[in-house]
């Protein structure tokens, strides 16, 4: 009997999970939103193999994988700066890759940055749950994280590879600089506070993960006491914790959260490939 | 009702009456309640775009917004007939969606300390929960984990100094002014008072929460 065509984890790495673009519009019922943590970087290596920009591909972290496919297809990395091979040879980052059926795929250890993704042509097509494929590390939702030996169904491909696609590989900076807009509770923090969270650099801490990124640096000062009651928590909301020390929620944020938020990052995909002792800078209108 | 930004694409409708303004009539968990109902009202019509409304214990957020600014102004032009809609509710008793009845085997640990914080024995207890009609506030903590109101804030609960690294599925527990029930098992430091078999979240049920905000609920013994 043949069965779907399937991709096989030889070595499945520190952290290998299903993501597409996640499942935003269930916050109400307690479901964070989870997806890639760099959406664009998995849409890119979506369109290098024809899938439609929200199929499912891996998310790898920082140690890489080893994969096997059953059947010929066409794979792209994107991501973080690493070397892969198909079989002995070596592959681009970054472009279209054919993979002949029971080739070894391995993606190795992150050079620089934290996390790749992988798109398979046909896309992972493990059954969606609530509109999405990702595996939510926060809530449980989703396939579980990759172990040696998972097998993945993968779908019919859908169409002729991106014959061009802008492929700029971009090395992560030394220092992350992050937009934040104040609120919506700054009015919880003292002026000192604000200051220190726009002037201070802070370091990206080694016990971040696909919930936040927890940052070490000055700590930040409430001028209000007591608890907030629970409100809900966007992408990027920046939280003080009770000792004072910021976290950048990520894509498998809780949907509500009790610490008051004192401001919002733009854009959190630079977090992605931020490893731990990366310097994190805010930058606000004030200043 | 206050709106504050948040980032560049949500809203947090503050419910919060504000300390130098005189004390409202309207209770706020009703007023949340009231714009939950309208904000998911007027977007099912199409009057308001966004991705997420997330009604939480005293705001509500609009998240996924194309323009915040648009949505300000429409959220103070809705805001007298919300708070009008809310102080109505709030004379009739609260307003209640769908009717659920939990069956609940009142047999939690906690039980014996719950009585002893509210000053009664554990018959008392199991006659205040199975006689107060609950409303799901919001959900958080978990896929499907309602936060119940409807208990007097006087009766208001501390979390266990150490939660417990495991509650099992179905718990039905207590802490500050809320009743909850853990959907799937997790770490909690609620107080237990029982549990029930009903299934709270199922990703194949439409809607996957069986008790989604708004929901009336009442505790029955099992």
């Amino acid at each position: 009997m043949t069965g779907a065509a399937r991709i096989e984890a030889l070595r499945a790495g520190a952290l290998t999970t299903v993501q597409d673009l996640g499942r935003p519009g269930w916050a109400h019922l307690g479901v964070p939103r989870s997806g890639a943590l760099d959406p664009s970087a998995l849409r890119l290596a979506n369109r290098l193999v024809g899938n439609p920009e929200r199929a499912a591909g891996l998310e790898i972290t920082l140690t890489g994988c080893a994969l096997r496919l059953t059947r010929a297809t066409t794979v792209a990395v994107t991501g973080a700066d690493v070397v892969v091979h198909v079989g002995d040879r070596p592959g681009d980052t970054g472009r279209p890759l054919s993979v002949p059926a029971g080739t070894v795929l391995r993606i190795g250890p992150a050079r620089r940055g934290v996390r790749s993704w992988l798109a398979v042509a046909g896309g992972i097509d493990v059954p969606p749950v609530l509109g999405s494929r990702s595996t939510d590390t926060l809530s449980g939702l989703g396939p579980p994280s990759l172990r040696d030996g998972d097998r993945l169904p993968l779908g019919q491909p859908h169409g002729e590879p991106a014959p061009v696609d802008l492929t700029v590989g971009t090395a992560p900076p030394p220092e992350l600089h992050l937009s934040v807009r104040l609120g919506p509770r700054e009015d919880w923090f003292t002026p000192t506070a604000l200051d220190r969270l726009l002037s201070t650099p802070y370091t990206v801490s080694p016990v971040s993960n696909r919930v936040g990124a927890r940052l070490a640096g000055a700590p930040l000062p409430r001028a209000v006491a007591g608890e907030l009651p629970s409100e809900g928590i966007v992408l990027g909301a920046v939280q003080v914790p009770a000792n004072g020390q910021p976290l950048i929620f990520l894509a498998d944020h809780p949907t509500t959260g009790g610490y008051p938020v004192i401001g919002v990052v733009t854009d959190v995909t630079p977090l992605a490939q931020a490893r731990p002792g990366t310097t994190v800078r805010f930058h606000g209108p004030q200043r | 009702m206050r709106i504050r930004p948040v980032g560049a694409h949500a809203l947090l409708l503050d419910c919060t009456a504000p300390a130098d303004v005189p004390e409202d009539d309207v209770p706020e968990a009703d007023l949340v309640e009231a714009w939950r109902a309208e904000l998911w009202r007027r977007r099912e019509q199409g009057d308001l775009t966004t991705v997420d409304i997330v009604p939480a214990a005293s705001t509500i957020l609009l998240d996924g917004l194309p323009d915040p600014a648009a949505t300000t102004e429409d959220l103070s032009r809705w805001a007298p007939t919300v708070t009008a809609t809310a102080r109505t509710a709030s004379q009739a008793g609260g307003s209640y969606g769908t009717q659920v009845v939990v069956p609940v085997h009142f047999d939690g640990p906690d039980l014996p300390a719950v009585a002893d914080h509210w000053g009664v024995d554990v018959p008392a207890v199991l006659r205040r929960l199975t006689g107060t009609r609950f409303r799901v506030a919001f959900c958080g903590f978990a896929p499907g984990f309602p936060y119940l109101t409807g208990l007097p804030a006087e009766l208001a609960l501390p979390r266990l100094a150490t939660p417990r690294p495991r509650v099992p599925a179905g718990s039905v527990a207590l802490a500050g002014p809320y009743a909850g029930i853990y959907p799937s098992a997790s770490p909690g430091g609620w107080l237990l008072v029982g549990r029930t078999d009903l299934v709270l979240f199922d990703v194949h049920a439409e809607p996957p929460a069986r008790l989604a905000p708004g929901t009336d609920v009442r505790m029955e013994a099992a």
